[in-house]
This record gives C-alpha cells, sequence and structure tokens, in this order.
C-alpha cells in the first residue's frame, strides 16, 4: 500500500465519500428554463381522494404557467416542529404559519419578501388591510398571503347527538347547555367523551385562551405605552376553569383521555369517541381530507359568547409565506402559486368554480365554513358561485352560518402567544387530571413565566 | 566490551532510532501515510458531524440567537435562566425517578431472566428469540401500540385485563401520579432484551470448571449463582448499570410520544426540557438555554462516569 497510485485511490475514496455527505443540499430551484417550486398544501396522511384533487389543481397550475414546476408535499404547522424545521432549514418553498407567527417571524427576517410580487396580484389592492396586517413587517413589507381565516367553533357529531336522544339540529348555545348534552351524552352513549377540549403542544392554551375571551376576559393587556401585560390570573380564565372543572370532575363527561393535541383529537372525534370539541370554524376541512370523516355527520354551531360587551370569539387563520432563501424566480412562482391555490378562488368566479368541481370530485370540503378574507359581501357572492357544489350538507353548518356574523370577533393574544399557550397547557392538565389543582398559584406561576419572556424582548 | 562502550552504543543506536521516527520520509515509508489517508474519512466525518457541532453548542450556550440573525454573548445568562426555571427543577426530580425507577424494576429483570435463560437447558433459542423480540419491533411503533394498551377508559387492554381479576381501570398515562411509572414499564420491556442477551453472552464465558468445583463443595443453585456467577459478570455488571444509568438520564422517546411531559409537567424529563427550549417556541426558541443544559447534563454525566469507574475500578481489583 505504498504505491502513489493506490494512495491516490485512496484519498480519491475519501473524497468522494465525504462529497456524498455533504451534498445534501438544495438546488438552485431551476431546471431547463423551468422554475421548480415545492409546496406544502395537504396534512399528512391525507386520504387518496385528497391528494387526487390536490395532484389536479397542481396539473390546472402547470398548465396555466408551463415555465413552472411544482413539487406538492405533505405538510402540518405544529408549534412543537416548526422552529426545528425553520432552524434545519427543510421547509419547502411555500409553507403556512398561523396568524400569531407571521408577523414575528417577518421582522426576524425569517420570511422573504415578497411585496414586489404580491403587487402584481389582480387582488392586491383588494384586501382588508386588517386582515393583511398580520403577513405585513413593521417595515411596512408584505412577507405573505392570509388565507382561511376562521372563528373557534363548537364541532359535533350529529349521530352521537341521535344516538343520545338528543336533536343535532338544536346545539347547545351556552356554557351551561354544552355541560348538560355532554352529560346526558356520556350517560346514554357508555365510551363517548360527551365533550372534550386539546390539552397538548400548545392546544390547550389555545383553547383556554378561546373560553376566556369568550367569556370576556383576556389573557393578555396591552398598555396605552405598548407594554405587555401577562394577566391569565383573572377572575374568566378562573371561571372557564371550573367549568371544565365541573364537566370533568362532577359529571365525569370528558371521556378518560386527557391528553389530546390538534391532530390526536381530530382522530377521536372522527372514530366518535368524542361527540363534541371545539376547534376552528373549517376543521372539517380536515377531517375530511386526513381522516376521512363523514361529512354528513359533521355538526358545527358558533362557540356562546357571554352576555357582557367584551365577550368575543377568538379567530385565526393561516399566512403562505415563502422561504427566505428562494431566487427571485422562485418568489414570483410562489405568489402565483399562493394566488392560484388560495386567493383566486374566494374572488373569481372561474377560480372557485374550477376549484369547488375539483374539490367534490375528490370528496374534499367545498364549504366549509370560514370567516370572510376580503368582505362579506365578496364572500356572500363566493358562496354563491361555489353552492351547486356543496358537499357538507348546509342545514349541519347552518347553526353556525347563521350566527357567526353577530358574534364580536376577539383576536388572539399579542405577545408570545405560542409560549403563553404552552405555558397554559400544563394548567388545562392539571385541571383534568387532578381534582384539586390549584389553579391560583399555577395561573400565577404561568404569568410570572411569560411575563419574563415579554420583558426579555424590550431589553 | 566494556559496560561504559555497550551503555553509549546502545545510547546512539536510541538516539537513532529517534531521528527515525521523525524522519517524514521515513515515516512515509513506514505507512504512516496510508494510515493517515484511512483515518482521514473518519476524522473529516467525525470532525463535520460531530466534533463541530459539539463545540459550537459550547459556544452557543453563552450565546442568545435565533439562528438567522448575529447572536450575542450574553455571559452565563442562560445558566442562570435554566436554573431560575422551576420546570428545570421539576425535569431534574422526573429524571432521578425515572432512573431510579428503571434501576428498580430494569436493572434486576434482565439479569434474573438471563441466568434462568441460561440454566434452561431445551429451547433456549426460543426464549432468547422472545426475549429480544421487543427490541426489534421499532421503538415509536411500541410505544405507540403500548398508547393504544393503556387507554384508561375501562375498555383499554390492560384496564380489560385488571378487570378479570376485579381491579378497577387504572388511569395509566393520564394522572400525574401514575404515568411515569406507566412510562418505565415500557421502557424495561423495550430494552431488557438487548441487556439479557450481553449478559447471556457473558455467562457462556464463566467456566463450566468454577460450577463443577462449587458443586463438589456442595452449593446449591443459589449458592452457585451467587459465588460463581455473580462475581464473574462483575465487570459486565459494573458497565450496565453505568450504561443504564447514563440511558435513564437522557430519555426522551417515551416522555415525548406518551405523553409530551405531561399532566402537568409529571414526565417532563431533562432530555424533553432541553427539546422543549429549542424548539417548541415557535417563533424560533431558546438556543441558548438548551445547549446550555445539554451541557450541564454532559458535564454531570461524564464526572458521574469517572467516579463510578474510580469507584468500580477498585472493586474490581479485589
Amino acid at each position: 500500500m505504498k504505491s502513489p497510485g493506490k494512495l491516490a485511490v485512496l484519498a480519491a475514496a475519501a473524497l468522494v465519500g465525504v462529497g456524498i455527505l455533504s451534498g445534501c443540499s438544495s438546488s438552485s430551484g431551476a431546471e431547463n428554463g423551468k422554475v421548480n417550486l415545492v409546496v406544502a398544501p395537504v396534512l399528512p396522511g391525507a386520504t387518496a381522494d385528497a391528494l387526487k384533487s390536490l395532484h389536479e389543481r397542481v396539473q390546472q397550475f402547470e398548465k396555466k404557467y408551463p415555465n413552472i414546476n411544482v413539487k406538492a408535499i405533505e405538510y402540518q404547522w405544529t408549534g412543537t416542529t416548526f422552529a426545528a424545521e425553520l432552524a434545519g432549514g427543510t421547509l419547502p418553498d411555500v409553507f403556512n404559519v398561523p396568524f400569531t407567527d407571521s408577523k414575528t417571524l417577518a421582522n426576524n427576517g425569517q420570511l422573504a419578501d415578497i411585496t414586489k410580487y404580491f403587487k402584481q396580484t389582480a387582488t392586491a389592492d383588494k384586501w382588508n388591510k386588517n386582515v393583511l396586517d398580520v403577513a405585513t413587517g413593521d417595515d411596512g413589507k408584505i412577507y405573505g398571503i392570509p388565507w382561511g381565516p376562521y372563528a373557534m367553533a363548537l364541532s359535533y357529531n350529529r349521530d352521537i347527538f341521535t344516538q343520545a336522544g338528543l336533536d343535532p339540529n338544536k346545539p347547545p348555545t351556552t356554557l351551561d347547555e354544552i355541560q348538560q348534552d355532554a352529560k346526558t351524552i356520556s350517560q346514554k352513549v357508555p365510551g363517548v367523551a360527551g365533550y372534550m377540549q386539546m390539552t397538548k403542544d400548545n392546544t390547550g392554551g389555545w383553547e383556554l385562551a378561546t373560553l376566556t375571551q369568550s367569556l370576556g376576559g383576556k389573557l393578555e393587556k396591552v398598555g396605552a405605552d405598548g407594554k405587555v401585560t401577562v394577566t391569565t390570573n383573572n377572575a374568566q380564565t378562573k371561571q372557564a376553569l371550573s367549568w371544565l372543572k365541573k364537566l370533568r370532575w362532577t359529571d365525569n363527561s370528558m371521556g378518560s383521555n386527557f391528553l389530546f393535541d390538534w391532530s390526536g383529537i381530530n382522530q377521536a372525534f372522527a372514530s366518535g369517541q368524542v361527540a363534541m370539541y371545539m376547534s376552528g370554524s373549517d376543521v372539517i376541512g380536515s377531517l375530511m381530507q386526513a381522516n376521512g370523516f363523514d361529512q354528513k355527520k359533521y355538526g358545527v354551531t358558533t362557540f356562546p359568547l357571554a352576555s357582557n360587551d367584551n365577550a368575543g370569539i377568538l379567530s385565526g387563520g393561516n399566512v403562505d409565506v415563502v422561504n427566505v432563501k428562494d431566487s427571485p424566480e422562485q418568489l414570483a412562482a410562489a405568489v402565483k402559486w399562493i394566488d392560484f391555490y388560495r386567493t383566486q378562488p374566494t374572488v373569481d368566479k372561474t377560480a372557485a368554480v374550477n376549484n369547488a368541481k375539483t374539490l367534490a370530485k375528490g370528496d374534499q370540503a367545498v364549504n366549509a365554513p370560514t370567516l370572510p378574507v376580503f368582505d362579506k359581501a365578496t364572500w356572500q357572492q363566493n358562496q354563491e358561485w361555489i353552492k351547486p357544489y356543496d358537499n357538507i350538507p348546509v342545514e349541519n353548518l347552518k347553526p353556525f352560518n347563521d350566527n357567526i356574523f353577530n358574534q364580536k370577533i376577539s383576536p388572539e393574544p399579542p405577545s408570545h402567544s405560542q409560549d403563553l399557550y404552552g405555558a397554559l397547557d400544563a394548567v388545562v392538565q392539571a385541571v383534568l387530571t387532578d381534582q384539586n389543582a390549584d389553579v391560583d398559584s399555577l395561573l400565577k406561576g404561568v404569568d410570572t413565566k411569560v411575563q419574563a419572556l415579554i420583558d426579555a424582548d424590550s431589553k | 566490551m566494556s559496560v561504559h562502550t555497550s551503555v553509549r552504543q546502545q545510547g546512539r543506536v536510541a538516539s537513532a532510532r529517534v531521528q527515525r521516527r521523525h524522519n517524514p520520509i521515513t515515516w512515509v515509508q513506514r505507512g504512516g501515510l496510508t494510515t493517515l489517508v484511512f483515518l482521514l474519512p473518519l476524522l473529516i466525518i467525525f470532525g463535520v458531524f460531530s466534533w463541530t457541532p459539539i463545540v459550537e453548542a459550547v459556544v452557543m450556550s453563552f450565546q442568545k440567537t435565533n439562528l438567522v440573525t448575529a447572536p450575542v454573548f450574553v455571559g452565563w445568562d442562560n445558566f442562570v435562566a435554566v436554573f431560575r426555571d422551576p420546570v428545570f427543577w421539576i425535569a431534574v426530580r422526573n429524571t432521578g425517578y425515572f432512573a431510579a425507577l428503571a434501576l428498580i424494576f430494569g436493572y434486576p429483570i434482565p439479569l434474573v431472566a438471563a441466568v434462568l435463560m441460561s440454566e434452561v437447558k431445551r429451547m433456549k433459542g426460543f426464549y432468547s428469540v422472545l426475549a429480544y423480540l421487543p427490541v426489534v419491533i421499532p421503538p415509536v411503533v411500541s410505544v405507540l401500540l403500548w398508547k393504544i394498551f393503556y387507554d384508561a377508559s375501562p375498555n383499554g387492554v390492560f384496564n380489560s385485563i385488571l378487570g378479570w381479576v376485579g381491579i378497577p381501570p387504572q388511569p395509566w398515562i393520564q394522572d400525574a401520579a401514575t404515568a411515569m411509572a406507566s412510562l418505565v414499564l415500557e421502557a424495561t420491556w423495550a430494552g431488557a432484551g438487548g441487556t439479557i442477551i450481553i449478559y447471556l453472552a457473558a455467562l457462556t464465558s464463566v467456566s463450566p470448571d468454577l460450577y463443577d468445583a462449587a458443586e463438589v463443595d456442595g452449593a446449591s443453585i443459589w449458592g452457585k449463582i451467587w459465588h460463581v456467577t455473580m462475581p464473574q459478570l462483575r465487570g459486565i455488571l459494573f458497565i450496565t448499570l453505568i450504561l443504564q444509568i447514563i440511558a435513564t438520564a437522557q430519555v426522551f422517546l417515551q416522555p415525548f410520544l406518551f405523553t409530551g411531559g405531561g399532566p402537568v409537567n409529571s414526565t417532563t424529563t431533562i432530555l424533553l426540557l432541553i427539546y422543549q427550549y429549542a424548539f417548541t417556541q415557535s417563533l424560533g426558541g431558546a438556543y441558548g438555554e438548551a445547549t446550555a443544559l445539554s451541557l450541564m447534563l454532559a458535564v454531570f454525566l461524564a464526572v458521574l462516569s469517572i467516579v463510578y469507574f474510580r469507584i468500580t475500578a477498585r472493586w474490581s481489583d479485589k
């Protein structure tokens, strides 16, 4: 093994080995004059039907823009994995983040500036400033395109309501009625949780925020000087927790599993283990896409609000954003995709009808209840266009659609929302698993913890 | 030849040897370069994928960074923040509790099983396969399976079994009091097979003559185990003990998949807390605090291992 030839071979082999390992970087994004774009519009575990209708939409897009190659991958934003994906650089070119996060990510320089390309879209001037604000950085530039705003709502299984002797057309309209119905269901349909909420991966806090705001409370208060104070230890949050405690410990109507995240509770609901739960009003779209849930069993109504003036329903939504590492060609293509896939179906009749037809063919939700992206008139117009293709029985959505415009919309807590939600998970879990949980000290602990994070920002 | 001349000659030879060793041409001729070339891929791969991240993590533990904008040096702030976090002390307690439970249940069971299996004369292979089977199942799959078994409703698998003997349904992972023990049960089931195989291999190296001698001396089965098997296995037992302590101090999979640290942080372990610092804050985690805690854990385990080996080396020498 001393000849120079053999040594050269060895050295080459060593370098090739290292080259293979280090050669996993991403492509330049362009190939044969075509722009490559990886988008993430479908949830992991999507049904074959869902993938089929997505494929069709991708084909329609590529036909319209022949110089763009679209590859669609599965993706689900979760608070607990997003930071790792972002830091690891494994996110696709287009992905979505919740309303709570887009602004901060934009200000941190973690999202691509798409202002130039956004301005070229047909709807650029039509946007409601308040909605577009979630995707606008402090520098006034646009970093994303919002879609699918929703209000928190009460989803319920109509079949289980019937089994329990309840009228599925008359869902509960107050917290007391939810409690009563949940009790009846868990007594008459053994093994089914009458009512349940999410508790894990920041969702416990998200739903507690909904309950608090529906009762007129706030988890964070913004002072005149813009300073945010964390106020979870308030009367409404405690009222919300004591309501949960009653359902869990007095009525025993929340089943036996108390560790649910978003996809976990969807699964439990779709498999008939949970009769009523709180989620976004558009959740039926995911239930059909990822759980193959039969929409005929689905019922949804507005989540009850207290009668005081401060009570409002927590709303949220998604923002499609673009990878900060993308080339200008990819940015342009990405905005075209988002506009085609998300925005056009809400404002353009042809796009709306095409989208509805494709979704209906693939047995995907056409008329999942959402809130208006632009204004109520555009939203109503859109509902008219897609009406012939509606595949969720309209009467099942009636309790929600009839009442949602009477509810005051209340945005999510403004600062460190996901941290706040994460810290509150433990409080909700405590109430559901420990009859003697000391709510006061737990909430005080959350206040201290999250306030420290907020104060650290201003240092 | 006088003694002096001989010594001088030897000195000259030695210095020539030293010279030859330091001569680059001789070094190449003796195959030094080949060795280096063979070593190079390993050095580069370890350097790039192991040592660089370790060094970067140490640096990061003294920084505040979101991995995008320029990091800022903050001195010991990250370490102070970790110590001030009430969940840190809960995580330390939980990890200690997990390690203790795993030691009580997980450590003796494989040893007893291995000794029993080595005594079995027939179908030895069958028992080995049976013991090793859980190790073959991918860990994530087995946790998800056990999650179903742990269903807290009366219809859950384990609760149904308990029901047959009149024991009421247990909350398993749904209650802070029983969650950790449930995690240890699964971890023991999943990990015992590997340790059993190590013990079985070690048992084959015990000379049968020793057993024969013990038998001649009138030793019972228990006597043979206590006076022959255990002393012969001492080295292996010490190694598996420290390996188990290190592994349990780094437990992550079970709390992450079973409970996400709940209910109410009752299964939040140190590694899960590191993960939570770094990744659960969707807007960019406290990477500084995460690496600071990782560093503390690494130093603690290194010190523990050194102390352990010092102590056990003395015992092993006996």
